[in-house]
C-alpha cells in the first residue's frame, strides 16, 4: 500500500537517507529503528510526503506521492494520514482539545461534532483533564499524548508517529502504544512507528533497522538478516556521531 | 536464549521456594496442596512446583521453627496437612523482604562472550549484532502480546523478561559502537 524505492535525500553535506526502500501493506505495523542520526524521521517524513527525497519514488496505491505539489500533498496528508512529531508540534494559542479537533475541522466536519470527538479521544488517552489547558500549560508526556489523539482523531489510513513515547515513562508509554496499537489493529490502520526504544519495536509486526542512512537490516517473527561488510560501514565521516 | 519460564526460574531461585511459601503461609495456615495451587497461580510461567519440593520444604521450614503443623485431617495424606507460620518465621519472612539483592558486579553470561568475541573479530560484529537482534524481539513480541491478555501477575513476569531482554540489546548495540570508535581511532 505504502512503498519507497531507492531514497535519498540530503541536508547540505549530510545525506541523511542514501538509497532506502522500503514495503508497508495495509494494516501493517511497523518499527522504525537505529541510532540517533541514522535517517528515522527522514524517512518518516518522506514516506508521509512532508518531505521530497532528492531521488527514488515514494508511491500510495501506486500513485506516486513525491512528484504532487505542495497543495496536493497537504490534501493527500490531510485525507489519510494522522502524524505524531517527534517534538508534539501543537498550536501554542490553541487548547489542548482544540488542537485534536484542527484536523477534523479541516476535513469539513461540524464544529460542535469536531470538540466532541476530539474530547472523546482525549479521554481514550487518559488525559480528559488537559482538555481546556494551553500547549504551555501541559508536562512533555501530557503534550505528547495530546499529539497521539490529534493524530487518531481523524480516523486515518495510516498514521505516522516519530517517537511516540519519547517524554513517557513505562506505564504511560505502554497505555499510549496499547491504544495506538489497539486502534490500528481494530481499524485496520496502517502504522509506521519510529523509535529506539526496543520495548515499543516489540509492538511491531516488523521491523526497518537504519544506519547511517541505509537498511542494515529487517526483522520479522523469526527472520534473521546477514550483516553488513567488515571494514566498509563507518566510512561516512562520523556525522552520525553526537 | 531466554524464554518466560526460564527468567521466572531465576526469579524463584532469587526468592527461594522457601520465603515464598512463608509469605503464602502469612496470609492463614494453609495445606500443602493449597500452597502448590497458589504458587504456581502467583508465578505463572514458572515450572510448577512439584508436590516433593512442597513437602521437603514445609519440612525444613518446620525443622528450623518457621512453620508448624496446625491441624491434620483424618484420612488425609500427607496434602491434607494444614501448617501455619509461627512467630519465628514471620520474623523471618519481614527479615528477608528487608534485604537488598545483591547487585551483581559483573556479568557472566554465553550472550556476553558472543559479543565480545564477534566484536573483537570485527566483521562478524554487525552481522552478529543483527541476528540476535531479531531474536530477541521475535522473543519480546509475544512477550508484549502475552502481556496484553494475560492476568496482572503474567504482566509483572512478562515486564521482568522484556526490560531484561531490552537491556541486553541495549547494551550489545552500546558495545558494537563503543568497539566501531575504538577501531576508528586505531584506523586513524
Ligand atoms: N532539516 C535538517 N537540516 C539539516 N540537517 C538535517 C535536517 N534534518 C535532519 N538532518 C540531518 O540528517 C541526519 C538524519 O536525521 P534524522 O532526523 O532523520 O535522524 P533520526 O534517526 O530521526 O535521529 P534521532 O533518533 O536523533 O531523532 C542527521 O545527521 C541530521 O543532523
Ligand atoms: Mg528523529
Amino acid at each position: 500500500m505504502l512503498e519507497a524505492r531507492a531514497l535519498r535525500k540530503a541536508f547540505g553535506r549530510t545525506t541523511a537517507l542514501d538509497g532506502v526502500s522500503a514495503e508497508i501493506g495495509e494494516g501493517e505495523i511497523i518499527a522504525i529503528t537505529g541510532p540517533s542520526g541514522s535517517g528515522k524521521s527522514t524517512l518518516l517524513h518522506c514516506l508521509a510526503g512532508i518531505i521530497r527525497p532528492e531521488a527514488g519514488e515514494v508511491r500510495l496505491d501506486g500513485r506516486r506521492v513525491d512528484t504532487l505539489d505542495e497543495d496536493d500533498r497537504t490534501r493527500l496528508r490531510r485525507e489519510n494520514f494522522g502524524i505524531v512529531f517527534q517534538f508534539g508540534q501543537l498550536v501554542p494559542e490553541l487548547s489542548a482539545v482544540e488542537n485534536v479537533a484542527l484536523p477534523l475541522l479541516f476535513n469539513r466536519h461540524g464544529r460542535r461534532e469536531s470538540l466532541r470527538t476530539a474530547r472523546s479521544w482525549l479521554e481514550r488517552l487518559d488525559t480528559a483533564d488537559c482538555a481546556d489547558h494551553l500547549p504551555g500549560e501541559l508536562s512533555g508526556g501530557q503534550l505528547q499524548r495530546v499529539a497521539v489523539a490529534r493524530a487518531l482523531a481523524v480516523g486515518p489510513r495510516v498514521v505516522f508517529a516519530d517517537e511516540p513515547t519519547g517524554a513517557l515513562d513505562s506505564l504511560a508509554g505502554e497505555q499510549v502504544m496499547d491504544t495506538l496499537v489497539g486502534t490500528a489493529r481494530e481499524s485496520r490502520t496502517t502504522l509506521v512507528i519510529v523509535t529506539h526504544d526496543n520495548r515499543v519495536a516489540a509492538y511491531a509486526d516488523r521491523e526497518i533497522v537504519l544506519r547511517d542512512g541505509t537498511v542494515a537490516g529487517a526483522s520479522t517473527v523469526g527472520t534473521s538478516t546477514a550483516g553488513a561488510p567488515a571494514a566498509g560501514a563507518p566510512a561516512a565521516g562520523g556525522e552520525a556521531t553526537t | 536464549m531466554y524464554s518466560l519460564g526460564e527468567y521466572i526460574e531465576c526469579i524463584v531461585a532469587i526468592m527461594s521456594t522457601r520465603h515464598v511459601l512463608l509469605g503464602l503461609l502469612a496470609e492463614r495456615p494453609k495445606h500443602g496442596y493449597e500452597l502448590k495451587k497458589e504458587h504456581d497461580h502467583h508465578l505463572p510461567g514458572a515450572r510448577p512446583l512439584a508436590y516433593g519440593q512442597v513437602y521437603a520444604t514445609l519440612q525444613r521450614l518446620e525443622r528450623d521453627g518457621f512453620a508448624e503443623v496446625a491441624e491434620t485431617a483424618q484420612g488425609g495424606g500427607p496434602e491434607r496437612t494444614v501448617y501455619a507460620i509461627t512467630d519465628r518465621g514471620g520474623a523471618e519472612l519481614a527479615r528477608w523482604l528487608e534485604e537488598v539483592e545483591e547487585s551483581a558486579p559483573y556479568v557472566v553470561s554465553p550472550l556476553f562472550s558472543r559479543v565480545v568475541v564477534a566484536a573483537v573479530t570485527g566483521g562478524a560484529a554487525d552481522g552478529y549484532l543483527l541476528r540476535q537482534r531479531a531474536a530477541h524481539l521475535a522473543r519480546m513480541r509475544e512477550l508484549t502480546a502475552e502481556r496484553r491478555s494475560g492476568s496482572p501477575a503474567r504482566a509483572l513476569a512478562a515486564d521482568y523478561a522484556l526490560q531484561h531482554l531490552d537491556a541486553d540489546l541495549r547494551w550489545i548495540e552500546t558495545a558494537m559502537e563503543r568497539l566501531a570508535d575504538l577501531r576508528g581511532e586505531i584506523d586513524a
